[in-house]
């Protein structure tokens, strides 16, 4: 009996880097093309397309990836939610095939962010001639740099102080070797943006960006696209055992937003929405943290990889140092946390993140991860958050035969 | 080269620097946007006065010739911070709101918030926007429950001078005079235990 069960019938990511020939329909094209190849369909198999593209939320990817594979009439949906673009685009899909509007549906994410630096902020505008009062809260000059910071490092940065200020146990070193840890994993991943080992001396020795946050210990800008076909269950029941063995089900797949906690006007919260989509997906899916056979989490910084252990419920409350320094994480150890490198080493091309972790958990269910395949795996968790805040939580389980 | 025009409109948004070897991530959204959203001139306060205020209540301009640096920052004698309470939960907002973010209610009234703190979080920017100076130290305060976004002034920008807990309180300093000879005020907070080896 079919039931209300989706799943990924194909899915690809394209390799992360510079790609200074290629522009986002390119690789968002790439992307697609491949997702369709991987589940042995058509762009005309397709009942719903959702896209994103971060840095041209406006510009209409979608539309312009069906010029570039096939305009085929269906709905598109372009969608912009931060760093969770690619996971708002997953969402969608599921959404349309689980509401019955289609039995098959594409997601695609893809950015171009190679020689990006700092994204916020801009430039600092030089002070006026005369004090004027602008915007929201008066402000007579501009306010980056002189009340805090508004650079995602250093955002991130407090944010990992934060919990070491709540629970103890936190310093520079450990940060970095969590780090140490993701650089070390993305030795093995050849569609990651960096593939090298650091030492911690090396990770701590790098150029400071926002104390505790060296370069190594932020996420990497770079190009990159990923894609993912959906498909019901009845749909799937239909098509051929090759397809239906590679299949991987989406046995849980939230998105929420923050709620208000005393602190979140001046410093984002990204640890009850967290906390809040890792219960709901936990419920959904019907299994607990313990279940997971590998993580993927929303290492954007060395300093928020930690809080997400807690915010996941991959530890006790409190408990992420402890958890991190019992080895858990690494990928030989009970937990893997990050296999693929983290945004840290493979980078972060936005949108196309949130179904890049999508991929690398896929990849393992399917026993396909070769050189870094988690032996066994089952059962995965993609997480991603976009400041603002987005959090998407997807947790993925291998087909039953 | 047949761009669709759209892609060239989009790309202006970019905001790239030219450094290849800074692969520093961050969003292109500033990080005070989130949680503010626009809502344009709105009445606020039904029986408790203005939280929003006008142009001639905002901030504290005690002096004609000074300005604070935001109108939630009032001088005189006492120099303090104000916060939009809401009447109902007394969730508190710096900005204005048309209901309070946290219980839906829609009176605020303008209170004063405590200048003593301590250091919940903090980060040294060694990296910024270009034309914003560093090091400098961003921090998260607690002030007796309400969580205040500043730098910490009048210490080292180092790991040595600054900790998580450290007692702090509220201080001003001078951004400079403008054409008219007005001068603006900002805020920071500043150690108490090196403020009272001062004294």
């Amino acid at each position: 009996m079919a039931n209300d069960d989706v799943w990924i019938l194909g899915i690809h990511m394209t390799k992360f880097g510079k790609h200074p020939d290629l522009d986002v329909v390119d690789l968002a094209a790439e992307a697609a093309m491949g997702a369709l190849n991987d589940g042995g369909v058509g762009i005309k198999d397709m009942g719903v397309l959702a896209a994103g593209c971060l840095m041209m939320a406006s510009a209409g990817i979608g539309q312009q990836l069906q010029k570039q594979i096939g305009q085929t009439g269906i709905p598109v949906y372009n969608v912009a939610n931060a760093c969770a673009t690619g996971a708002t685009a997953l969402r969608t899909v599921i959404m349309a095939v689980r509401a019955g509007e289609c039995d098959m549906g594409l997601a695609v994410g893809v950015e171009k962010l190679s020689g990006a630096g700092l994204l916020s902020g801009g430039s600092r505008k030089s002070d006026d001639d005369t004090w004027t009062r602008h915007g929201r809260y008066g402000a007579v000059a501009p306010v980056d740099g002189r009340i805090g910071t508004e650079t995602m490092p250093g955002v991130f940065a407090q944010i990992g102080m934060e919990y070491g200020h709540k629970y103890g146990g936190t310093s520079f070193e450990l940060f970095a070797r969590i780090s140490e840890k993701n650089h070390s994993h993305s030795t093995l991943n050849p569609l990651a943006s960096y593939s090298k080992a650091m030492s911690l001396e090396q990770i701590m020795g790098d150029m400071m960006i926002a104390y505790p946050n060296t370069r190594p210990m932020c996420s990497a800008n770079c190009d990159g696209a990923a894609a993912a076909v959906i498909v019901s269950d009845a749909k799937l029941r239909t098509l051929d055992p090759d397809q239906r063995r590679r299949a991987v089900k989406v046995s849980a797949s939230v998105l929420t937003s923050d709620p208000w906690e005393e602190s979140c006007q001046v410093l984002p919260d990204v640890n009850t929405l967290t906390r809040n989509a890792a219960k709901l997906a936990y419920e959904q899916a019907g299994v607990g943290p313990e279940d997971l056979d590998l993580v993927e989490l929303h290492d954007c910084f060395a300093t928020a990889e930690l809080v997400h252990y807690d915010n996941l419920m991959l530890c006790p409350v409190g408990g992420a140092v402890d958890f991190f320094e019992s080895g858990a994480t690494w990928r030989d150890g009970s937990k893997p946390v990050n296999v693929s490198g983290g945004l840290e080493s493979k980078g972060h091309p936005i949108a196309a993140t949130g179904i890049a972790n999508v991929w690398e958990v896929a990849h393992h269910l399917r026993g396909e991860a070769g050189d870094r395949q988690i032996e066994g795996a089952t059962v995965g968790l993609a997480h991603v958050i976009g400041l603002g805040s987005a959090c998407g939580v997807h947790i993925l389980e291998k087909a039953a035969s | 080269m047949g761009h669709h025009p759209a892609l060239g409109q989009g790309s202006r948004t970019l905001l790239i620097e030219e450094d290849e070897e800074l692969r520093l991530r961050a969003r292109p959204i500033r990080a005070t946007s989130f949680t503010w959203i626009t809502t344009g001139n709105v009445k606020y306060g039904h029986g408790h006065g203005s939280a929003n205020g006008t142009s001639d209540e905002r901030g504290g301009d005690q002096l004609s010739d000074q300005i604070t640096l935001v109108d939630y920052l009032e001088l005189g004698d006492d120099p303090h911070l104000v916060a939009n309470e809401c009447c109902a939960c007394g969730a508190k907002f710096f900005d204005r709101r048309n209901a309070c973010a946290s219980c839906g209610k829609t009176e605020f009234q303008r209170v004063r918030v405590a200048g003593d703190g301590e250091v919940r979080a903090f980060t040294i920017v060694s990296y910024a926007a270009p034309g914003v100076p560093v090091p400098f130290v961003a921090a998260l305060v607690d002030c007796d429950g309400t969580s205040v976004r500043a730098n910490l002034i009048n210490v080292e920008a180092d790991p040595e001078h600054v900790s998580l807990g450290m007692k702090v309180r509220l201080a001003t300093y001078s951004l400079g005079e403008d054409s008219n000879g007005t001068e603006a005020i900002g805020f920071g907070f500043e150690p108490q235990e090196a403020h009272d080896n001062g004294k």
